[in-house]
């Protein structure tokens, strides 16, 4: 049955190719970066699963559309206690830190031109329907505001310019790659064919914004495709949001979303609201873009002058929401500190690894010298379990590691499947000392070895399920290193009760009946009177015991 | 390696018995010299935190030639930080690197000392690896490693209670806690950096000297099954006999879990000159070395201290007594033969508390007693 399936395991290797564990960028460099999540200043809002696990798909939508490949983003641990591990093998550190830095790239353009999500050369008048959510303004908040009250001011003006039809309608590219990136603000027609061409409807171009700079006049998309629009530079940068507040002012029916910027930002909002003021549609409208896609674009109704701006429009409660924590966190549930970052050079991940694989071997080889010498033959029983043992713990190693799971093997794992070595040879010594205890009492080598293994098997068991209690609450309360210690160790006790059930136990019932070891050759290891058994074997006994 | 052999089975017929509950007085004494130094080192020296506690950037820039004057006056010139920068050399046999420490930085200045030193050094900044900690992670880590050690005590006790008992429960807490205070106090006297693989080891010891002590209290378990009902051996003996015999056991076991950690440890310091395996390998090893000690020379000790507590251990203890006190009486001679053959190991003074079944009656012992070998063999309890 462990034939089977050990066979299983390496044709399932040969097949899928998989022959090597993944392996940690410990041991073959990179850049890993733990965030912490926290409770902003002045917030209650507690650290949820939802939260944590909603951080981890935003920022694995961040780093991938960054480009990296096999970049790696998970949670460690639960609830509150959770941390959020980015693993990118092969990028330099300031550019992860800087992708994951920003809570959000979010930023304010200016809109240059808005029109309906795809390409429709023939109609290019988008429905109103569609659009008509996009119909928000903003305007100076009555609280916190220098200005006065400026009145809301309905925007009649449903449908977005069309403008300009695209006369070419060339079928949209799959890669989103801007090839106009880079612009220095100047809407080229490059840019504008590109704008002409998007099809926001189409998962992979949706980002398209994101790709291009701060200072490039970019195109996106809206969140929901619907629209698409040409922006100019970021006027005014998500960092400089010192504040943002969902809620129903005072005298008034809808929600809305209180926004407060610090000193610079209130500045370039002053900026840029009084230059939009007064433009025709749609450009006196800005987009706040966050991750290169227009979260909303509402009209501007007045030059904001004090820092503090509200959003109205028809705002569900959860939209209005929405939008604050956006704006304030970026796209993120939470913030976060940067708790760990560290790069391994490719070169000391390698020299880990040997290090790792040759402290390996020479435990391995120590162990094995050892247990020859103590128990003779009897110790090629524990030198084949152990190869066993080793064959199935890395076919399993690379298995998790091919598998959803992702199991990678760090440096902390190594080392835990080098002490483990140590944990499954003492499982064959319980075993080995039974045996001989019996052998001891007189039993012949027969009855000696159920008998004892009868008995070894309870210890066995007791003693790793230890193992398994330390290594599985390891692994669920610790983060980092320590789990992937954890993990080794588990998967190694697992391994072990495997290998001695189905494979240590059978071989030597298997080896019981050969000559050598029957008739207590003084190089089994199980020699009656290398052992001091009592001697000779009463025969009525034995018999007894065997019938 | 025969001779162990002939140990092992003399440990198990009882020839040989080395009393380890009997005289745990001095073992407790032993014990709590060796607390008491640990303790002491821990409030005196303190534990040697590193960065990732601290919090602070490490810089490690591999060379065969950078001196340290070279990468302190190349930090020198980023001006990042105000503090001097702990800069040493760390070298093994197949590596050498400049470790530059300081104070944990952000992202540009960490880029800006990179470069410096990987300049300075006139190697690849590629080469050059870094590590920044930030202030409140050291804090949560231990934090974790403090409420994983709780549940893990927790789930012990619940599991030992129920496959064993309470008392034995019992007992291996307090040779866990004896395990963790002394190998914290080797650190904070050696002054050995504390770091996450250090807690990582630290953890590990305490699954590996639980096992330890389950090997020895299944066999105490054992050999104590039914004791009550006899007059034979008290609980005190049933279990000194467990530890005996299972004592070859617990050497192998310490060999065998020892050696691939000192490859560890070897590999760790003279190879790569320092990090992760080596922290890991010296807490393992410190850690099973105390372990074995205290499953022998504490656990079982104390267990039996708890059970001789029980009324029904009581009253065998006394049964147990009053037999040996008649039987002395009745067989002198071979009383006298069994005590000079036990000084050898145990001394006379272990006499009373060794159990004397006397399987020898077969391989020459006294043979004056034909029918008591073979009611001690029966009753020896065993199954």
């Amino acid at each position: 049955m462990l034939g089977l399936f050990v066979l299983t395991m390496v044709g399932w290797m040969v097949i899928s190719e998989n022959t090597r564990p993944q392996l940690g960028l410990d041991l073959r460099g990179g850049t890993t970066v733990t965030l912490q999540p926290k409770v902003a200043p002045g917030e209650t809002g507690a650290i949820t699963q939802d939260s944590i696990d909603q951080a981890v798909s935003i920022i694995q939508a961040r780093v991938n559309g960054f480009g990296v490949a096999e970049a790696d983003v998970a949670s460690q641990g639960r609830g509150a206690d959770a941390v959020i591990v980015v693993s990118v093998p092969g990028v330099t550190q300031s550019e992860l830190v800087d992708l994951l830095g920003r809570t959000a790239r979010l930023g304010f353009r200016p809109v240059l031109q808005e029109t309906a999500g795809t390409p429709l050369p023939g109609n290019p008048t988008p429905s109103p329907s569609k659009t008509g959510k996009k119909d928000k303004q903003a305007q100076p908040d009555a609280q916190g505001g220098g200005a006065s009250s400026g009145g809301l001011v309905p925007r009649t003006e449903e449908t977005p310019s069309p403008t300009p039809t695209p006369s070419a309608t060339p079928s949209p590219s799959a890669a989103a790659t801007p090839s106009t990136a880079n612009n220095g603000g100047e809407v080229t027609p490059e840019l504008q064919a590109e704008f002409a061409a998007l099809d926001c409807s189409v998962d992979d171009q949706r980002s398209i914004g994101a790709n291009f700079q701060a200072e490039d006049a970019i195109v996106a998309c809206s969140e929901d495709g619907a629209a698409k629009y040409l922006l100019g530079p970021v006027a005014v940068d998500g960092a400089n949001i010192a504040d943002a507040t969902a809620g129903i002012p005072p005298n008034e029916l809808g929600w809305a979303v209180q926004l407060r910027f610090d000193s610079e930002g209130s500045k370039a909002f002053a900026d840029t609201t009084q230059e939009l003021f007064g433009q025709s549609p749609p450009q006196n409208q800005f987009a706040i873009v966050l991750d290169g896609q227009v979260v909303s674009a509402p009209r501007v109704n007045e030059p904001i002058l004090g820092g503090s701006a509200s959003i109205t429009g028809d705002f569900t409660q959860q939209e209005a929401t929405d939008l604050a924590t956006v704006l304030k966190f970026g796209a993120l549930p939470l913030a976060f500190d940067i708790g760990e970052r560290q790069t391994v050079s490719p070169t000391l991940g390698e020299d880990q690894l040997r290090g790792g694989l040759i402290a390996g071997a020479l435990g391995l080889v120590l162990v094995v010298v050892y247990l020859l010498m103590y128990y003779r033959a009897l110790a090629l029983v524990a030198v084949f379990s152990l190869v066993v043992a080793a064959l199935i713990t890395y076919g399993t190693v690379v298995f998790l590691g091919a598998s959803s799971f992702g199991f990678t093997l760090t440096l902390a794992g190594v080392a835990g499947l080098i002490v483990a070595i140590g944990i499954t040879a003492d499982s064959f010594i319980v075993y080995f000392e039974r045996i001989r205890d019996e052998v001891r009492d007189g039993r012949t080598l027969r009855v000696a070895l159920e008998a004892g293994w009868s008995r070894a098997k309870r210890t066995i068991i007791a003693a790793d399920a230890i193992s398994l209690i330390a290594a599985v609450i390891l692994y669920v309360l610790s983060v980092g290193s320590v789990r992937g210690f954890a993990f080794a160790l588990g998967l190694t006790t697992v391994v072990d009760l495997l290998v001695v059930f189905t494979f240590t136990k059978p071989l030597i019932t298997l080896l019981a009946q050969t000559k050598f070891f029957n008739s207590g050759s003084p190089w089994s290891g199980l020699s009656p009177e290398r052992l001091g058994a009592k001697r000779p074997v009463r025969p009525a006994d034995a018999l007894a015991k065997e019938a | 390696m025969s001779r162990i052999s002939d140990f092992g089975g003399s440990l198990y017929r009882g020839d040989v018995s080395i009393d380890f509950v009997g005289r745990r007085r001095q073992w407790y004494a032993m014990s709590a010299v060796l607390l008491l130094i640990a303790l002491s080192s821990l409030v005196w020296k303190g534990l040697n935190f590193g960065i990732e506690f601290e919090g602070g950037s490490v810089f490690a820039v591999p060379s065969a030639t950078c001196t340290v004057e070279t990468a302190r006056d190349a930090f020198a010139t980023t001006d990042v930080t105000t503090a001097e920068p702990i800069v040493t050399e760390v070298s093994g046999s197949s590596a050498r690197s400049i470790r530059v420490q300081t104070l944990a930085l952000n992202p540009e200045q960490t880029n800006l000392v990179a470069t410096t030193l990987a300049d300075a050094c006139q190697v690849s900044v590629d080469t050059v690896s870094t590590q920044v900690i930030g202030p409140s992670w050291g804090g949560e880590i231990t934090k974790k490693a403090f409420t994983g050690l709780g549940v893990f005590l927790l789930a012990i006790v619940v599991y030992l209670s129920i496959t064993f008992e309470w008392r034995m429960a019992a007992a291996a807490l307090v040779a866990l806690v004896h395990d963790v205070v002394i190998t914290v106090g080797i650190y904070a006297l050696v002054g050995f950096e504390v770091t996450p693989a250090s807690v990582i080891g630290v953890l590990t010891i305490l699954g590996y000297s639980l096992y330890d002590t389950v090997v020895v209290f299944d066999k105490v378990k054992e050999n104590t099954r039914g004791l009550t009902g006899g007059s034979r051996m008290t609980y005190s003996d049933a279990a000194n006999l467990a530890v005996n015999q299972t004592l070859v056991r617990s050497i192998n076991t310490s060999v065998v879990g020892l050696l691939p950690v000192a490859a560890l440890l070897f590999v760790g310091a003279y190879v790569l000159g320092a990090g992760t395996l080596k922290d890991l390998a010296l807490a393992l090893f410190v850690g099973i070395a105390v372990g074995t000690y205290s499953s022998i020379f504490v656990a079982t000790p104390f267990l039996a201290e708890l059970k001789e507590r029980e009324p029904a251990m009581q009253a065998l203890s006394k049964r147990v007594a009053a037999r040996r006190a008649s039987r002395d009486v009745a067989t002198q001679p071979a009383a006298a033969v069994a005590a000079g053959s036990g000084a050898a190991s145990g001394g006379p003074a272990a006499e009373p508390g060794v159990p004397r079944p006397s399987p020898s009656a077969r391989s020459g012992g006294p043979r004056n007693q034909p029918k008591r070998s073979k009611s001690a063999r029966k009753r020896r309890p065993k199954r």
